[in-house]
C-alpha cells in the first residue's frame, strides 16, 4: 500500500509541477489581456482566458446567465470583519461590477470589489487608484468570511446530503428487520463499499470503526460537491476545485492522524526500528517532512483533478467562441461530452481516492508493532 | 486577473468549509451512519446467527440420522439372528420329527411284519388242516372207491404200509 501511496504522492506532484508552469502563462497573460480588455472594453471582445478563470474560482455572486447583456444573478451575502467590526451587505451592491469601479460605503468603510476580492479603501479615498502590475495601493483585504458561491452551493450539497441519509436512516428504523427500502436500498451498497473496501482493509478489523463516520462523511461530502461541480446551470460552482476547500479537509485528515497516532508510528517516524543508527537520523526528517507531505498531496490532487476537468471543458467550450465559427460547435460538445464522461468518472474516483488515502493514515497512525 | 488566486486558499472558504464539514460529520455521525451502521452491523449479525443455528440444526439432523442408521444396523442384525435361530430351530424340529418318525415306523413296520408273520402262520396252519381235511375226505372218498374191491383194498392197504414206512 506504501508503493501506491507514494505513486499518488508523485502523480500528485507531477501534476501540480506540469500546472505550475500553465498558471505562470496564465498570469502573464492575464494582465496583458486585462489591459487590453479594459482598452477594448466596448468592443466586446470574447475572453476566454478571463470566463474561465471566472467559473473556476469563487465569486461573491451566484451568476447565472447573461441576457441581453445583463447578467441575472442571486446576490449574496458578504460578510466582513474590519477594523470597525463586523460588516454585512448584500453583493449586489457592487451592481455586478467586478472591477473596482463601483464603491460601496458601509458602517462608515468604502469597499470595491476587484477580481472577487473585497478591497477596503483607505481613509478618506473614494476610488480605487492601480500600480503598474493593476494592484490597488490604496486599499487593504479585510477579512472576508462572505457567503461565497462556493459556501452556498456546499450549503445546499449539505442539505441535500442529510435529506439523502436520513431518510435512508429512516427507512431502516421503520423496517423491524433492517431490510433496505427505497433510498437506503440505493445508499447501503455505497456506505457498505466505504466500509469493506476503504475502512476494513486500510485500517484494520479491530479500530476501523471509529473512524468510520469521518470516512463516509468526507467521501460523500466530497463526491456530491463534485458532481455539482460538473452540473451547467449550477455555473461550476467549483468548491471540490478550490484549494481552501480541499485544504480544510486535508488538514482535518492531518489532525485526525497526529492525534490518533500511537507509540508505533512516532517510533517509526523519529526513529525507525530496524535500520543502523546512521539510517535513523537520517531518515527522521525525511519522515516528519512526509508527514506533511501526505495531506498536502490530498490537498493538491482533488484541487488539480477537478479544476483540470473544468478548465478542459470549458476552453473546448470557448472554442466555439475564439473561432467565431458554429462550426466548430459539434467538435467542441463531442469533446466536452468525452470529458464530461471522464469527469463524472472522475467526481466518484477522487472521492474514493481522497478518502482510501485518508484511510490508509489513519491505518498507520494506528498500526500496531508486529515484529 | 492575478492567477495566483488558484492556489491562494482564501481565509472565508477555509472557515466556512471547517465549521460545515464539523457540523455535517455530527449531524450525519448521529442521524445517519450510527442508525445505518448499526442497522447493517445487526442484520449481518443476525444472518451469521441464523446461519448458525442452521448449521447446528444440520449437525443434529447429521446426528439423528447417524442414531438413525445405528438402530436400524442394530434392528437388522437382531433380526437375522433371530431368523437364523429360527431356521436352526425349524431344523432341529424337523430332523427330531424325522428321526421320531423313522423310529415309529420301524416299530410299526415290525409289528406289521410280526403279525403278517403270524397271520401267515396261522393261515398256513389252516390250510394245513384243511388239506388235512380235504385229504382225509378225499382218502375217505378213495378208500370207500378202491375198498368196493377186495384187491384194490389190500393194495391200498399194501400202498399205505409202503407210505408209512417211507414217511
Amino acid at each position: 500500500m506504501k508503493l501506491t501511496n507514494w505513486q499518488n504522492l508523485v502523480i500528485g506532484f507531477i501534476v501540480f509541477l506540469i500546472s505550475l508552469p500553465s498558471f505562470a502563462l496564465l498570469q502573464d497573460h492575464s494582465q496583458e489581456e486585462s489591459i487590453v480588455h479594459e482598452i477594448e472594453e466596448k468592443e466586446e471582445e470574447f475572453d476566454a482566458q478571463s470566463m474561465i478563470v471566472h467559473h473556476v474560482l469563487d465569486a461573491h455572486e451566484f451568476h447565472i446567465i447573461d441576457f441581453n447583456g445583463h447578467p441575472i444573478s442571486i446576490p449574496l451575502p458578504v460578510i466582513l470583519w474590519t477594523d470597525n467590526g463586523l460588516t454585512t451587505f448584500m453583493s449586489s451592491k457592487f451592481h455586478h461590477d467586478d472591477s473596482g469601479k463601483t464603491v460601496v460605503e458601509e458602517n462608515g468603510r468604502r469597499f470595491v470589489k476587484l477580481h472577487e476580492t473585497i478591497y477596503q479603501l483607505n481613509e478618506g479615498e473614494s476610488a480605487v487608484a492601480f500600480d503598474a502590475e493593476h494592484h490597488p495601493t490604496n486599499a487593504t483585504k479585510p477579512l472576508d468570511i462572505s457567503i461565497t458561491r462556493n459556501v452556498f452551493m456546499m450549503w445546499v450539497s449539505v442539505l441535500v446530503l442529510m435529506l439523502i441519509f436520513t431518510a435512508a436512516a429512516r427507512r431502516y428504523k421503520k423496517s423491524d428487520n433492517n431490510v433496505p427500502t427505497g433510498i437506503a436500498g440505493f445508499i447501503e451498497p455505497l456506505v457498505i463499499f466505504v466500509r469493506d473496501e476503504i475502512g476494513i482493509p486500510m485500517i484494520g478489523e479491530h479500530k476501523y470503526k471509529r473512524y468510520m463516520p469521518y470516512l463516509l462523511t468526507i467521501f460523500f461530502f466530497i463526491w456530491i460537491n463534485n458532481i455539482f461541480g460538473l452540473i451547467p446551470i449550477l455555473n461550476g460552482a467549483n468548491l471540490s476545485g478550490n484549494i481552501a476547500f480541499t485544504m480544510t479537509l486535508a488538514v482535518f485528515t492531518f489532525i485526525i492522524t497526529t492525534f490518533s497516532g500511537n507509540k508505533n508510528y512516532w517510533k517509526h517516524i523519529f526513529w525507525m526500528p530496524g535500520v543502523p543508527v546512521p539510517m535513523k537520523i537520517f531518515l527522521a526528517p525525511i519522515e516528519v517532512i512526509g508527514m506533511f507531505v501526505k495531506p498536502i498531496s490530498l490537498m493538491i490532487r482533488l484541487f488539480a483533478n477537478i479544476t483540470a476537468g473544468h478548465i478542459i471543458v470549458l476552453a473546448l467550450m470557448s472554442l466555439i467562441f475564439i473561432f467565431k465559427s458554429i462550426a466548430v460547435a459539434p467538435v467542441s460538445i463531442a469533446f466536452s461530452l468525452f470529458i464530461g464522461v471522464i469527469e463524472i468518472i472522475v467526481t466518484a474516483i477522487q472521492a474514493y481516492i481522497f478518502t482510501v488515502l485518508s484511510a490508509l493514515y489513519f491505518g498507520m497512525a494506528t498500526e500496531e508493532e508486529h515484529h | 486577473m492575478d492567477s495566483s488566486q488558484f492556489v491562494t486558499p482564501g481565509f472565508g472558504l477555509v472557515f466556512w468549509t471547517a465549521i460545515t464539514f464539523i457540523f455535517l460529520l455530527l449531524v450525519l455521525r448521529k442521524f445517519a451512519w450510527k442508525p445505518i451502521l448499526g442497522a447493517v452491523s445487526d442484520r449481518e449479525e443476525s444472518i451469521k446467527s441464523a446461519l448458525e443455528s442452521a448449521e447446528e440444526a444440520k449437525k443434529e439432523m447429521q446426528n439423528l440420522q447417524a442414531d438413525n442408521e445405528r438402530i436400524l444396523k442394530e434392528a437388522r442384525a437382531e433380526r437375522d439372528t433371530l431368523l437364523k435361530e429360527a431356521r436352526e430351530l425349524k431344523e432341529g424340529i424337523i430332523s427330531d420329527a424325522k428321526e421320531q418318525a423313522k423310529v415309529e415306523g420301524d416299530k410299526m413296520i415290525k409289528q406289521a411284519q410280526a403279525a403278517i408273520e403270524s397271520e401267515k402262520k396261522a393261515a398256513v396252519a389252516d390250510i394245513k388242516a384243511q388239506v388235512a381235511n380235504l385229504s382225509v375226505e378225499i382218502a375217505e372218498k378213495v378208500i370207500k372207491e378202491e375198498l368196493s374191491d377186495k384187491k384194490k383194498q389190500l393194495k391200498l392197504v399194501e400202498n399205505m404200509l409202503g407210505d408209512i414206512k417211507l414217511s
